[in-house]
């Protein structure tokens, strides 16, 4: 069965006045129905643009879209934008960030959930009305039907969030796309938004792309990760494979930057030295290089691919060390080694 | 950490909400801080925790004096700064630095980064000659970790992380004992946030600063501080030691809290049990009556509704206010630990 969406080689990018903006250069992956992907990376790694691309929402005239992003087995990136009117919000939703700068504040809230599902479905007013009054109570708002004709603004933000959801769900969609969707949410609040999405992905068999920097977040609810650096996917595994045995440099620096509420308070933060480069100007060779404690000459040149392992295909690194120096290197460090002693340890140990 | 620095004793800050144009007259107030006392020790790292609209901010204004409090006392080295005249306060103001959360908006765009952090100087008139005073301001540079070369450059040439940094160095120009952060890296990238902790702890600890610091992600408080205080709903609910509070907090917020951050092991997400606590957080303006955690507290009975609880000592762990505290056997029910782990 060929997986429900699947995005390949695809190249999005923006002319700008600065010079041309690689936003997303060169990414593939897949999700299969009914699993969630977690798509991981900082800010400016490409991360949303490329789904918003898949969505046919970077249509801009500076913009050069390349690749294919197939849904189903249709080729969203060349459908019409009439085509692609048929299949957003219907068969593929989306959840944003913000869900105050999502809703229009001038309708209210039950108002736009009615508009969703008529512009996809024929329905009466008043089927349409039940219909979405049902999805606002599926999603935990209390008292649906008075909540209904109440504006975005009388809700509070895990209630918009929500509403937010019910009205990516209303149309039952085969693929729910989640950007960031509990970064603007505290905790508590986070984990009723977390357990929703997991519980109507159930119960409804949706296939999801949930796009975070959160490393908590997938580690809870993804079954594979791909993390993004600089416009391209520098590894991309199952999302225990990602915690367990990760094989890229980069995942090592984040898993390691993070502080955790499972690990004793003095275990030290190995940062992740420099920033994230510029889109525009790319480093040569890998582009994480300049901030790459493994770094060798070679790298600087040489551009490397998303390869699978070779004890693993379906775990895939894009990585010039080869996998027994990375698999020493991840030995080391989580033994509590900083990341310069193991790479005299390993690299220097002569093992390249 | 024997001493108190500072004690901050029924603190209060309520916001008057107005009607009217020409004759206003209050209709109701926004309760932000209603009645918090703690003791921030000499040397230590307290962290204040809590989600939006606890009051967490407020407080950390409220000491540095950026907010008049409605009533109340903070008591700085043995004297009231709440009483204290502008003029008489002024001197306190080096001694008690902040850092703020966003580092575009602190910073004047306008003015280069050497003259931001030489502001502190000039207006408490200090290494006056102007080589001392570029000098000095160098030298804070290269303590956080900016090249001092970039003293002329403005802040727009600097990324995130670089500029909270700037933050930080203006905060130390004038050796304050007491620096608040308040959310010092939750603008700033994952990658990034580290480099900036790392550098707040290795500060505290060589300079012997006391810090506050205010967050709401509950890993980066239990990473750098020695004791937390969980507010909610504008009241301190809980307050201990890091270790006994993420190992066996009390109060049930705090439980609740701790349960719902996600952690990053796939193995531990699978084998906890979250607890989700259900509604949202009740309006500041009318908060719930006795303790304001009952309308959401899976433990509540009819006293919390009745009976404020108070902060008291509670059996295995620190203060809690709360008449029916969380026991070892519930935590580990429901909290994900190192001990677990």
């Amino acid at each position: 069965m060929s997986p429900l969406l699947e995005v390949d080689d695809l190249h999005v990018q923006f002319e700008t006045e600065d010079g041309i903006v690689k936003a997303v250069d060169g990414v593939s992956f897949s999700v299969d129905r009914g699993k969630v992907l977690g798509i991981v990376g900082e800010s400016g790694s490409g991360k949303s643009v490329s789904m918003l691309t898949v969505m046919g929402l970077s249509r801009a005239r500076n913009a050069t879209i390349t690749g294919a992003a197939r849904f189903d087995g249709q080729d969203l990136l060349k459908a019409s934008n009439d085509d692609l009117r048929g299949v957003r919000g219907n068969d593929v939703a989306m959840i944003f960030q913000d869900p105050l700068s999502s809703l229009h504040p001038f309708y209210k809230v039950g108002k736009q959930l009615v508009e969703g599902i008529q512009s996809h479905q024929y329905m009466s007013k008043a089927q349409a009305r039940q219909r979405a009054i049902e999805y606002l109570g599926m999603v935990g708002i209390p008292d649906p039907a008075r909540r209904f004709d109440s504006y975005p603004h009388e809700f509070s933000g895990g209630m918009r969030q929500r509403a937010m959801i019910a009205m990516a769900l209303v149309n039952e969609p085969r693929l729910l796309i989640a950007d960031e969707p509990t970064t603007a949410l505290d905790v508590t609040v986070q984990a009723q938004i977390l357990d929703l999405i997991a519980r109507l992905q159930r119960e409804l068999d949706m296939a999801v792309v949930m796009i975070t920097h959160d490393l908590g977040v997938v580690a809870e609810v993804t079954d594979a990760i791909a993390v993004m650096y600089a416009g391209r996917v520098v590894e991309y595994a199952s999302t225990l494979d990602i915690f367990r045995s990760p094989e890229h440099p980069y995942t090592w620096g984040l898993l390691q930057s993070i502080p955790r509420l499972d690990r004793p308070r003095d275990e030290p933060l190995i940062p992740i030295p420099g920033r994230p480069p510029s889109l525009i100007t790319l480093p040569t060779g890998c582009s994480f290089h300049p901030r790459c404690p493994y770094v060798q000459e070679r790298h600087k040149q040489v551009d490397p691919r998303l390869e699978p392992l070779p004890d693993d295909p379906s775990h895939r690194v894009a990585c010039l060390l080869t996998s027994d120096t990375r698999k020493r290197l991840w030995q080391e460090l989580s033994a509590g080694k900083a990341p310069e002693e193991a790479r005299e340890e390993v690299v220097e140990g002569g093992f390249t | 950490m024997s001493e108190p620095l500072v004690e901050v004793r029924d603190l209060y800050k309520h916001f008057p909400i107005t009607k009217g144009i020409l004759f206003q007259h209050q209709v109701a107030a926004v309760h932000a801080v209603d009645g918090v006392s703690f003791d921030v020790m000499r040397g230590e790292a307290l962290g204040i925790v809590g989600e939006t609209g606890c009051g967490k901010s407020t407080t950390a204004r409220l000491i540095t004096r950026l907010l008049e409090p409605t009533s109340g006392s903070v008591t700085y080295e043995g004297r009231d700064v709440t009483k204290l005249s502008r003029r008489e306060f002024k001197p306190l103001r080096g001694e008690i630095q902040m850092i703020f959360q966003d580092p575009y908006s602190s910073l004047n765009p306008r003015k280069t980064v050497g003259s931001i952090i030489a502001e502190p100087y000039k207006i408490h008139r200090l290494k006056q000659g102007k080589g001392e005073r570029k000098r000095a301001v160098q030298e804070l540079m290269e303590q956080v970790g900016l090249n001092p070369e970039h003293f002329n450059r403005y802040p727009h040439e600097f990324s995130g992380g670089q500029r909270q940094r700037i933050g930080v160095a203006r905060a130390l120009a004038l050796q304050p004992k007491l620096i608040i952060a308040d959310e010092p890296v939750s603008a700033l990238d994952v990658s990034i946030q580290a480099q900036i902790l790392n550098l707040l702890k290795d500060l505290q600890r060589d300079l012997g600063i006391t810090l506050v610091l205010i967050a709401h992600d509950l890993s980066v408080v239990k990473h750098m501080c020695d004791r937390v205080a969980v507010m909610y709903l504008g009241k301190v609910v809980e307050i201990a030691e890091g270790d006994t509070l993420y190992n066996h907090p009390r109060h049930p917020y705090t439980g609740a809290l701790l349960s719902a951050v996600p952690v990053p092991d796939p193995d531990l997400a699978a084998a906890k049990r979250r607890q989700v606590l259900g509604g949202d957080l009740p309006s500041p303006t009318n908060p719930p009556p006795a303790c304001r955690f009952n309308p959401r507290c899976p433990k509540a009975q009819e006293l919390c509704r009745t009976d404020e609880p108070l902060l008291e000592p509670k059996q295995g762990g620190g203060l809690a206010a709360c008449h029916f505290p969380l026991t070892d056997g519930e935590v580990a029910e429901r909290v994900a630990t190192a001990d677990t782990a």
